[in-house]
């Protein structure tokens, strides 16, 4: 059971996808979980061989807890090449078209609606969907109202993300919420006990940057669009390939560089609370990759689907909350990672340059990093280097 | 293609983005961030979908014209009169 959130301490396994004997290929997604956060798939990290199925369907299982045996194959059979694979943000099709999660529904109208899980817990229990009244989102039919239907009046019953955290609830999306709260309460104490942030910000002007965009976005189709946050994000990234001391973990009293640079993107979830996970090797994709890669992120997040590698993985966070009008953000660092970036709006301002005032856009953007592993000199550097790449953004 | 059908579609687009947000509730004249929570990607998945179902093109440089529904309807009433459909 990996740990898909800085508190977690518990998962529930929803789904196996495999069996014994199985072959299955780094990236597979073999399993899925469900948390406070949500439901998440469980990808492998080598190929291999499943053993047996120690956990079954249903189960609390601690956090380090095993949940199958697997046999590695790449010492029998290695890869070609010890290339690096390809980031597995870009997920293949047949995971990524396939939504799942709790938030999910049907979009057509009329149409029965319910969530995959409550489908699939309707499927276990042999509960007629036709008769669950739904207590979702816009009456969706959730887990909770499926279980409550099986039950028959039973009061209490199991609720997804333990008993410490979510107490038996009419209302299973409030409960989801109040164990969401409870995952980032947590998260964010341990951050401010543990961690001595530091905090810079820089106004980076971004008219080179603004006009690029528009023109590019011109001769792109719709679909092909790219949001000005894309174009932060790859700033960002290749940023932090200068500063190796802004990205990677603080662990067991000492730094340990993330090598990558697996970008947490702080992604605001429709029904409260947030996830940040990860843009893998986010300084090599193209901006045009990087802008798919988000937005493929920002869907699974909210709508279910997001893989535990991506949750892990992120080796620092940037979190974006220029969309609301907000000038700065000083972000809370999520442990164990050392540093987070945060964007404010994109705002036209008064700006000074060669002794003339124009209007221009301008960001205000910050760094929060942990002054145990990195000192000010150094988030000045890394936030002047972005001013630096943003200014020629067609070298991005 | 009727207005009615356009706002349908308009509607649509709105409801998959925010699901939490019963469409008939939001007020047509009045801004729509002011009364549902879209963010810049929100919307961009808005203009995709009226691309794909409208066969629309829609500029950034048109952003600020759509900031109620009745503005994106109209917006689009024009654009879809203006530009024939090849399908």
């Amino acid at each position: 059971m990996p740990s898909l959130g800085a508190d977690m301490a518990f998962g529930t396994l929803v789904a196996w996808h495999v069996k014994p004997g199985d072959h299955v290929r780094r990236g597979d997604v073999v399993a899925e979980v469900e948390t406070q956060k949500g439901v998440f798939d469980i990808d492998v990290r080598q190929d291999a061989v499943i053993g047996e199925l120690t956990a079954e369907v249903g189960a609390r299982v601690k956090v380090g807890a095993p949940l199958a045996t697997l046999t590695p194959t790449t010492e029998v059979a290695p890869p070609p090449t010890p290339a690096p694979t390809p980031p597995p943000s870009v997920a293949p099709p047949a995971v990524t078209t396939v939504a799942k999660g709790v938030h999910d529904i049907e979009p057509a109208a009329g149409r029965l609606r319910a969530s995959p899980l409550a489908r699939r817990v309707a499927a276990d229990l042999g509960v007629d969907l036709t008769t669950v009244a739904g207590t979702g989102e816009a009456g969706v039919i959730t887990r909770g109202d499926v279980e409550r239907a099986a039950a028959q009046g039973v009061a209490v019953l199991p609720v997804a993300g333990g008993p410490e955290v979510a107490p038996a609830s009419p209302a299973e999306p409030a409960a989801r919420a109040n164990a969401m709260r409870l995952a980032i309460a947590a998260a964010v104490t341990r951050s401010k006990r543990e961690i001595p942030h530091y905090y810079l910000t820089q106004d980076i002007e971004l008219g080179a940057a603004m006009a690029w965009l528009h023109a590019a976005n011109e001769s792109r189709p719709v679909t092909d669009r790219i949001l000005p946050a894309a174009l932060l994000l790859k700033g960002v990234a290749v940023a932090l390939t200068k500063f190796p001391s802004l990205n990677g973990f603080h662990l067991a009293g000492e730094f340990q560089p993330g090598g990558a640079v697996h970008l947490g993107v702080a992604i605001a979830l429709r029904d409260g609370g947030l996830v940040a996970p990860a843009i893998h090797d986010a300084d090599r994709l193209s901006l045009g990759d990087l802008m798919r890669s988000l937005t493929d992120l920002v869907r699974r997040a909210r709508g279910g689907g997001l893989r535990a590698s991506e949750i892990t993985d992120p080796t620092v966070t940037v979190t974006n909350l220029g969309d609301d009008g907000v000038q700065a953000v000083l972000a809370v660092i999520t442990p164990p990672q050392v540093a987070v970036v945060g964007f404010g709006a994109i705002h036209e301002r008064p700006w000074a340059e060669h002794g003339l005032i124009g209007v221009r856009p301008v960001v205000t953007a910050s760094l929060a990093a942990d002054h145990r592993v990195s000192d000010g000199r150094v988030g000045s550097q890394f936030l002047a280097e972005l001013a630096r790449l943003l200014a020629t953004p067609e070298a991005l | 293609m009727t207005g009615q059908d356009v706002r349908r579609i308009v509607l649509d687009a709105i409801h998959r983005v925010a699901p939490e947000i019963d469409p008939s509730s939001i007020r047509p004249a009045e801004r729509l961030r002011a009364q549902v929570d879209i963010d810049s990607m929100d919307f961009l998945s808005i203009v995709i979908d009226l691309h794909e179902k409208l066969q629309v093109d829609i500029p950034e440089a048109d952003y600020g014209r759509l900031t109620t529904i009745d503005e994106i309807v109209s917006y689009l009433e024009a654009r879809t009169a203006a530009t024939p459909r090849s399908r």
